[in-house]
């Protein structure tokens, strides 16, 4: 038997078809994988090995049938965001201690659907805040990357670190993640993996613990373009349960993988050549330039003008609605409760212990934009900035079919690095926020290494639904960069 | 509106008149199947916490989905009110923290309500006509309900009507007097009835008012208003706003200024009191719900709805008024209950004189409705018997005596009313030869009163009542009274 855990999805879908191992067989080795990694990796908080033998049990006997779905027996990681019916969901927070929803969001429930197992629950930062993964508090994840020549750890992004260390390390062949402002692409271009960030309203949000619900989306995380389009496959459709989602079919994603991309425009949105930007970031947008050219892509320089105001915009919208999506995290029904003289003392108390540095930080930003007062200052100034980002990108994509952007302003860097100044930190998301600002689909995809050795990340946004064109263009990326070195493994114990 | 004040709504003073401004929010349960923006059940009196969805009790990631059916009762309602139907509006997120709104906010319309400017006509009892101006009405979740008593230490907490569908109708200051205020509830309430979209029960929390008051001299500017909150009965709100307003008098004349405040009536004292200043009133932080989109829908929509609204209660009045010359009091009083319209209704198309009818239902049915303080429907005495009695009343098969009697028989023992005026021989009696009879037996055995009558005729009316008491009250009156004129010779007065 060859490695399965080596496989990505596509080649696993053959090998089980061919039988060449079970999907029980392929649970267990990726079982045993995390038994051996996760202790050095801290990529699961919960992994539910039974729940994983008992599905891809199943998955046989299906399979036996020939009743197999788009994923049949894929083991997959579920980031602690989505809700998984009778298996606890605490979105990676200490006030969700020991909840167990009776119920699973509609992402996880249409890929059961699909055939896929779980592994288990995934880290993340604490509500899906942070971009380092450090803010979780099942503490931090690592990053399967080193620096070259150094023993540091590094953070694999955030908030999806954990998915975006457990596929990195092949600990399971894809994750489930949410992208917010970037933590879908982010992780995934700091650990070398593939991120996408659907269309708003392409994936429900029904049963994903929320963060910024006009700004959250959830996607995957996986080691091929390939993969991330059958997993976005199974993941996609309308949900009457959100009403937000959109009413649109959902096309054959795989399809489109492999496809040319002669005559396409791709756009370079000059806005996105910062100041101060690395050399290193320069010449990797560089390349991907030169490679789409050599593919017959003809490109077009264009400019977004309002791009600097989309992070400042988003650091107003996405805690505003955070500090009224976290009310209800109040200790009445659920998860932590710290006894008080009375109410108002069981609430304060409960939020204190509950929530972590980083949430309390944008409870409070978020409930005083909304304040009598300030509404109009910031939280309606930044709602027109939103629509001016949305605008910009409606002209441009009057010219071209997609834009192509570096997915980070940097590589992965140290742990405790940057949690100690919440601006930096924020900054890593400075190319990711406008697609979420504009509720487009946007895609990391490993472009290269970094100086010190580790990954960095190539992105492309596309207009809305058009999901189709970053897997098109995403996997000439992909073949043009060509598979990078694996780094060495030294986390799993033998 | 009603800029002009009208000296009988004044409240005389040793310092002067004031006049008292009022206008209500009215809190309307919306009349459908399951919450607003959930699949629960919105049955009045279900077990604690049977009625509770995720969404209502704001599990992790839950979302809400607007219900079509309280969009369209909102709409329904809005056009009873003669309002402008916004085809977009917003929902908006109310925050703040109670065990009892589990969500931490309350999904509300705060910029842009579903329904705007409307009116309600009023006739009160003096003939006086009002008009009050509707602001608004939005579409909003309800919260549960705290429960205090079950347990030494803690509350508990009762979902059941979390995320049931309110709406709230805000009324233009255009009231004048607390009796304005009763009528305008009950006006509101009657529209609420004959639409279908809030069955106005104040005892189960279906229909519940927040009452402004402020007082000023006539024609001044409009004084600091108090908010009394969540009155829950007509004979409530019309104590909350005597005492408020006399309250306000007595401050202003004393020389101090009124709070803007948060009052609660206490119905044990009838005295309101302060459970909030402006200052510690919340900062709701509103802002645009982000799980939902902007409510839309079509002009053809709104149209599809208005093609099918019933007749509703000013509509049923002026026809009332047209077809029957009924006088404008009678006939809202009458349309005031639909049950008491329709009653009326079915009287008239069964034959009975419909002025007749009306004076009959609303003295001696309703009057009798009232006295028994039962529901309206639950009257023992039916449409047909009431007409049954009316016919004969009219035909002179029974007097006006008798067809009381005959109604409180009815009422008491049921039956069918002709049968029991044969049976118990109830038939007036317009035999000249029998009562003649019964005459000369009155005239024989009273010769002082005779003598008496002949001097002061206004007496005669002694003798009718002694011929009636004879007769069991079934003399014909009329004939009682020419036979008696004629036997002691007294002239027609």
């Amino acid at each position: 038997m060859s490695e399965p855990t080596r496989l990505t999805i596509a080649e696993t879908r053959d090998a089980l078809a061919e039988k060449k191992f079970s999907a029980e067989e392929l649970a267990q080795a990726h079982i045993s994988e995390i038994e051996r990694a996760n202790e050095a990796l801290n990529a699961f908080i919960l992994p539910t090995p039974e729940h994983a033998l008992d599905m891809a049990r199943a998955s046989d006997a299906r399979i036996a049938k020939g009743g197999a779905g788009a994923l049949e027996g894929i083991p997959l990681g579920i980031k602690d965001l989505f809700c998984t019916k009778g298996v606890r969901t605490t979105a990676c927070s200490h006030i969700l201690d020991g909840f167990e929803p009776g119920y699973d969001s509609t992402v996880t429930q249409n890929l059961w659907d699909a055939g896929a197992v779980m592994l288990g629950k995934l880290n993340c930062d604490e509500f899906a805040m942070g971009s380092s993964n450090e803010s979780s508090y099942y503490g931090p994840v690592i990053n399967p990357w080193r620096r070259a020549g150094s023993d540091a750890p590094l953070v694999p992004g955030g908030s999806s670190g954990g998915s975006a260390s457990a596929v990195a390390a092949h600990l399971c062949q894809g994750a489930t993640a949410t992208d917010t402002g970037g933590s879908i692409r982010q992780p995934a271009s700091l650990t070398g993996t593939v991120g996408l960030k659907p269309t708003y309203g392409r994936c429900s949000r029904w049963g994903i613990v929320a963060f910024a619900s006009s700004l959250d989306q959830a996607g995957p995380l996986t080691r091929s373009v390939r993969d991330s389009a059958i997993m976005l496959g199974a993941m996609a459709g309308h949900d009457p349960k959100d009403s937000t989602s959109v009413d649109t079919p959902v096309p054959d994603y795989e399809a489109a993988v492999g496809q040319s991309i002669r005559g396409l425009k791709v756009g370079i949105p000059r806005e996105y050549r910062m100041e101060g930007m690395p050399e290193e970031i320069e010449a990797l947008w560089k390349s991907g330039i030169d490679w789409l050219k050599s593919a017959g892509a003809e490109m077009v320089d264009v400019s977004l003008p309002h791009t600097k105001y989309a992070l400042p915009a988003y650091y107003i919208v996405a805690p505003a609605e955070a500090s009224s999506n976290l009310a209800r995290y109040d200790g009445v029904r659920y998860g932590l409760r710290v006894d008080g003289d009375d109410i108002i003392d069981m609430y304060e108390k409960t939020r204190a212990a509950g929530f972590g540095a980083e949430v309390k930080r944008r409870v409070l930003i978020g409930t005083y934009v909304l304040s009598a007062g300030y509404y109009d200052a910031y939280y309606i100034k930044a709602q027109r900035v939103r629509t001016l980002i949305k605008r910009d990108f409606e002209d441009v994509f009057e010219k071209v079919d997609v834009l192509l952007a570096p997915s980070t302003p940097g590589p992965a860097f140290a742990i405790g690095e940057k949690s100690g100044d919440p601006i930096e930190m924020y900054l890593n998301d400075i190319f990711t926020v406008p697609a979420n600002m504009s509720g487009l689909p946007g895609i990391s995809i490993p472009g290269g290494l970094s100086g010190e050795g580790t990954p960095l990340g190539l992105q492309l946004i596309a207009k809305a639904f058009d999901e189709e064109m970053l897997f098109r263009v995403g996997h000439v990326i992909e073949e043009a960069a060509g598979e990078l070195p694996t780094p060495d493994n030294w986390w799993s114990k033998s | 509106m009603a800029d002009d004040a009208v000296p009988a709504h004044l409240i005389n003073s040793s310092t002067g008149d004031w006049e008292m401004v009022i206008g209500l929010e009215v809190h309307a349960q919306v009349t459908s199947k399951s919450k607003l923006f959930s699949g629960a059940a919105t049955e009045f009196g279900a077990k604690p916490n049977a009625q509770v969805s995720l969404v209502d009790a704001a599990m992790p990631g839950m979302l809400p989905v607007i219900n079509e059916e309280c969009v369209t009762q909102a709409v329904r309602t809005g056009l009873g009110l003669k309002a402008k139907i916004n085809l977009r509006s917003v929902f908006d997120r109310k925050n703040y923290f109670y065990p009892d709104l589990p969500q931490g906010y309350q999904i509300s319309q705060f910029t842009q309500p579903i329904v705007g400017e409307g009116e309600v006509a009023l006739d009160m009892e003096d003939g006086e006509e009002v008009r009050v101006g509707i602001e608004r009405l939005h579409l909003e979740q309800d919260a549960g309900k705290s429960l205090h008593d079950q347990d030494p230490k803690s509350s508990y907490v009762d979902l059941n009507r979390s995320g049931v569908a309110l709406m709230e109708i805000v009324s233009r200051p255009d009231m004048r007097s607390s009796e304005q205020a009763q009528a305008y509830v009950l006006k509101l309430r009657s529209i609420l009835r004959y639409l279908g979209t809030c069955d106005g029960n104040m005892e189960e929390g279906s229909l519940r008012a927040d009452v402004n008051v402020s007082v000023r001299r006539p024609g001044a500017e409009l004084g600091t208003r108090c908010e009394i909150k969540n009155v829950n009965s007509i004979r409530f709100i019309g104590q909350a706003i005597e005492y408020e307003a006399r309250r306000q008098i007595e401050i202003i004349e004393d020389g101090g200024a009124i709070d803007q405040e948060t009052r609660l009536f206490d119905p044990r004292t009838g005295e309101t009191r302060s459970m909030r200043s402006k200052e510690e009133a919340h900062d709701y932080r509103y802002f645009p719900d982000p799980d939902l989109l902007p409510l839309e829908f079509s002009q053809s929509f709104v149209d599809d709805l208005a093609a099918q609204l019933p007749e509703l209660p000013d509509q049923k009045k002026a026809r009332f008024m047209a077809d029957w010359e009924l006088e404008h009091y009678d006939a809202e009083v009458l349309v005031a209950e639909k049950e008491r319209a329709d009653y009326f209704e079915e009287m008239v198309t069964l034959g009975a004189d419909p002025k007749a009818a009306a004076n009959w239902v609303l003295n001696t049915h309703l009057g009798r409705v009232n006295k028994e303080d039962i529901d309206f429907e639950k009257a023992p005495v039916s449409a047909q018997a009431n007409t049954a009695i009316l016919k004969m009343t009219d035909d002179g098969t029974i007097s006006g005596k008798i067809a009381k009697d005959l109604y409180d028989l009815v009422w008491e023992s049921g039956g069918d009313p002709e049968k029991l005026v044969e049976e118990r021989g109830l038939k007036q009696v317009s035999d000249s030869g029998e009562i003649e009879k019964i005459i000369d037996e009155v005239i024989a055995a009273n010769p002082k009163q005779v003598e008496q009558v002949k001097a002061k005729p206004q007496t005669l009316g002694w003798f009718v009542g002694q011929v009636m008491q004879k007769t069991g009250g079934k003399a014909n009156p009329q004939m009682v009274n020419q036979l008696l004129r004629a036997k002691l010779e007294i002239a027609e007065s």
